[in-house]
């Protein structure tokens, strides 16, 4: 069962090849050779001199960061990217979502479908397409959310899965609320489930956990594409106890987004720690359940078995429906232990509050309206964007 | 993807002449095989030199940069535009207005996909400030989808040339209307920033000698030998473009393109004036640089000494701010530096966290990193007030006034209109600065039925 990702702008250019790398290590180190196989499968496809290509599509609006992921992929010498897999123009989109969703995106709309449909139809099965981006920028955001779109058209029977980066709160990009209100509001009635991560979050587990005294963008990635693969990685699901599992992704969705109102996934994953301290730490498996479960919620009192507490969960979901436990007998990625949880709760709450209070901010004193307007994206848009967005906010704070 | 340079008047030849010069310097410096690597051809090809009279041109043609330009991307006359807006925007405008335009298409056409025009010119003088505004209207006509960047050097006070203060505020507003972004830079600051520099290299002291060869206004190590008078301050101009376009000639892990420079720091049409200021403006002789002189350097960036415009952004109003950093210089340092200045910066009440942030990793030549910040900020309104000042000093008693309203085109209603244009935008800003003094409480929030 195969994943196809599709990574758009820079974002998703630059994570995109650290979640292959990651991938690829981790299962090149595991020495079973089932784990290693299937999770091959899932990710790359082999040409017949036996080289792995990743099951990936690049797409950009500009040429530099696609070049550099490509290039750094084949010096590795261990897989690389397909030669014809990526779509790149010159101009970029300037930071607009209107440019990306309303210009780059239906202009480019049948190269990129082709290329999409080529590496869907090279999986003997198809276990959902994975599209990683940001929601601050133009490129990832709008031209992200019109190619989902199009792929929801192709595949209407497909599991898509969205991968969402969101950026430091104190600002990388001024307009990036008014860009994330716009994709969130569309990616959640076209994604079956959006992934988040935060860099405000990912910079903290590099200084505070890592201890990475100057913490660079790859930094961040690492981190990221760390947590990623081990939720993507094979395991031993409810479903499929005894062998990997050849439907992840749906099983990922059947456990998380039972209600299409709630649909943000967060993902922590436990140790993460520098590479020096690795060698001289050992852990147990309650430890680091408890250690989870502790993320989950500060100040709740800890129990063995805890995440089948009740009170953690919503009363109107069947008890046997709200956790699910995955294993995989395979260390991952150099730790000898580690858990990860991806949950569907109100820990992005605040931080999407807090996203959609600004844009509001900003949009009250109609700032920057003309750059959006001049491409097609009308106030009425954003009105009905900020009311989606309210929705969500207001079901998830009635949890 | 490519801008094109076009250049207007002595200002702008002599300021273009220093960024290709500086601009292959860096290039040389990154790519040890050939100075004309393929990023850089790019901005050769598409130049557009224009003046009215030849002195300027014709030193380019002759000088060490000639074999990079074809006499056809040249334009120009023999008497110039004696110091008159009108004669350089109608007379001279109308004449060469075919010329110009078809020069710039077949610049165009070189290109894969033109994203910018940058265009340089002074404001205080004819040809630049006349003829350059003609052709931004042009531009807007022409290629309407292209962004126009205007670098424009603004007179000082004490400019000998009289009717300066016409020329600036007539042009000022084609700026307002016609430009996507405008840098404005004053001769003045640019003077006051060269002297600091001279003296603080004459007068080192001991333990903080400061190179005296390897600065921001030194061209050493170009392709021109020697330095002219003027290269000092045009070379800090010339240093600004090549910050500006870092990112679009070499890698970094955080792009920041024009394109996005001109949709983040514009929230409003007509308020497109940047104030740039750029650090280091020299190199110390000590080259290991510990983490407290990475967060001097953004410290000074928001320092009224280093701004390129008589202008204190930090003690004004915030729109929008971008920092364009690069060198070896990671993201951690860049947003402990934003925790840290962050409180000490007043932003407008809808854009308290206005950042727009790029990483570059290749530095200027001569320095480990450096940082470029532009501010959309209320701090201009000063500047422009005082231009007001001076033009209506003019005005009022019709000095020089025959010499425009005899060039077939010109009316009085040019220069009240240019005049209420100018009032208007001081408005504007005066109207955001009292949104400062208001307490700030956030707008309701939509509300939505349950």
């Amino acid at each position: 069962m195969s994943v196809v990702t599709v990574q758009l702008g820079q974002c998703g250019n630059q994570i995109g090849p650290e979640l292959f790398s990651t991938v690829y290590e981790d299962s090149t180190g595991a020495g079973r050779k089932t784990y290693q196989e299937s999770s091959r499968e899932r990710f790359f496809w082999e040409t017949s001199d036996g080289v792995l290509v990743a099951r990936s599509v690049l797409v950009d609006m500009e040429p530099k960061v696609i070049s550099q992921a490509v290039a750094k992929a084949s010096k590795s010498g261990k897989w690389r990217y397909g030669e014809k897999a990526h779509f790149c123009q010159k101009q970029g989109s300037g930071n607009n979502w209107a440019n990306g969703y309303c210009v780059h995106g239906p202009r480019h709309k049948e190269s990129v479908e082709d290329l999409v449909r080529r590496e869907v139809e090279r999986c003997d099965r198809l276990a959902g397409i994975f599209a990683m981006m940001s929601v601050a920028g133009g490129t990832g955001s709008g031209v992200g959310t019109f190619v989902t779109q199009c792929l929801r058209d192709m595949y209407p029977q497909a599991f898509i899965l969205n991968h969402l980066t969101w950026p430091y709160g104190t600002g990388e990009v001024i307009v990036q609320n008014y860009n994330s209100v716009l994709t969130l509001s569309r990616l959640y009635q076209l994604s079956d489930a959006l992934v988040v991560h935060e860099n405000d979050t990912v910079h903290k587990i590099c200084s505070r956990l890592m201890n990475i005294k100057h913490i660079s963008i790859g930094d961040i990635n690492k981190v990221i594409a760390h947590q990623l693969g081990s939720v993507l990685q094979p395991a031993y699901t409810g479903d499929s106890p005894s062998n990997y599992s050849r439907n992840p992704i749906g099983e990922l969705l059947s456990s998380l987004v039972c209600h299409p109102e709630y649909k943000l996934l967060s993902l922590c994953n436990i140790p993460q720690m520098s590479h020096t301290s690795l060698a001289y730490s050992a852990y147990t498996w309650p430890g680091l359940l408890k250690h989870l479960r502790q993320m989950l919620i500060a100040n709740a009192r800890m129990e063995e078995g805890a995440f089948k507490d009740p009170a953690l969960y919503v009363p109107w979901l069947p008890p046997d429906g709200t956790f699910s436990l995955w294993n995989s007998p395979v260390p991952f990625n150099g730790y000898e232990k580690s858990a990860s949880l991806v949950s569907n709760s109100q820990s992005l709450l605040k931080p999407l509050d807090n996203m959609v209070r600004k844009a509001w901010n900003m949009f009250v004193s109609r700032a920057y309206m003309h750059q959006y307007t001049k491409f097609g994206i009308s106030e009425d848009d954003f009105l009905d964007s900020f009311t989606t967005l309210e929705q969500i906010i207001s079901s998830y704070s009635h949890l | 993807r490519t801008q094109s340079l076009i250049r207007f008047g002595q200002c702008g030849n002599q300021v273009g002449c220093r960024f290709w010069d500086l601009a292959l310097r860096e290039h040389a410096h990154v790519n040890k095989k050939g100075i004309y690597d393929e990023a850089l051809s790019s901005f050769f090809q598409n130049a557009v030199l224009v003046d009215m009279e030849e002195g300027v041109l014709s030193e380019v043609l002759q000088g060490p940069l000639r074999q990079l330009f074809s006499t056809t991307q040249l334009i120009s006359d023999v008497s110039g535009s004696g110091n008159n807006w009108a004669v350089g925007h109608h007379s001279y405008g109308s004449v060469y207005r075919e010329q110009i335009v078809d020069q710039v298409r077949r610049a165009a056409e070189q290109c894969d996909c033109l994203q910018c025009f940058f265009i340089i010119h002074s404001m205080g003088g004819g040809t630049g400030s006349g003829l350059g505004t003609r052709v931004l209207k042009l531009l807007e006509d022409e290629f309407p989808e292209v962004c126009r960047l205007v670098t424009a050097v603004y007179p000082s006070a004490e400019d000998d040339v009289i009717t300066s203060p016409y020329n600036s505020v007539l042009a000022m507003r084609e700026l307002t209307e016609h430009a996507d972004c405008v840098l404005p830079i004053e001769n003045q600051s640019l003077v006051d920033i060269v002297s600091k520099i001279q003296h603080m290299a004459h007068t080192g002291k001991p333990g903080s000698v400061i190179k005296k060869d390897s600065t921001i206004i030194s061209g050493q190590g170009g392709v021109a030998k020697t330095e002219k008078p003027f290269d000092a301050m045009n070379n800090i101009v010339a240093n600004l473009l090549l910050n500006i376009t870092s990112s679009a000639r070499f890698e970094g892990s955080l792009n920041m393109d024009l394109n996005e420079i001109a949709m983040n720091l514009v929230p409003f049409p007509r308020l497109h004036y940047l104030v740039s200021s750029l650090t280091p403006l020299y190199t110390l002789a000590d080259v290991n640089i510990p983490t407290r002189r990475l967060d001097q350097m953004f410290t000074d960036a928001f320092s009224k000494d280093h701004q390129l415009m008589r202008a204190d952004p930090k003690h004004n109003l915030y729109l929008a701010c971008a920092l364009m950093l690069r060198g070896n210089v990671q993201l951690s340092d860049l947003r402990r530096n934003i925790e840290r200045l962050r409180p000490t910066l007043s932003f407008v009440q809808w854009n308290t966290e206005g950042w727009k942030t790029g990483l570059c990793s290749v530095p200027p030549v001569g320095h480990t990193h450096s940082l470029l910040a532009l501010a959309n900020n209320t701090c201009v309104k000063p500047s422009f007030m005082e231009l007001r000042e001076r033009f209506v000093r003019l005005y009022r008693k019709k000095a020089h006034l025959h010499h425009y309203l005899g060039v077939d085109g010109m009316d009085v209603s040019g220069f009240s209109e240019a005049l209420s244009s100018l009032t208007g935008l001081i408005d504007q800003y005066s109207q955001l600065d009292s949104t400062n003094t208001a307490p700030s409480q956030d707008p309701p929030r939509l509300n939505i039925a349950c």
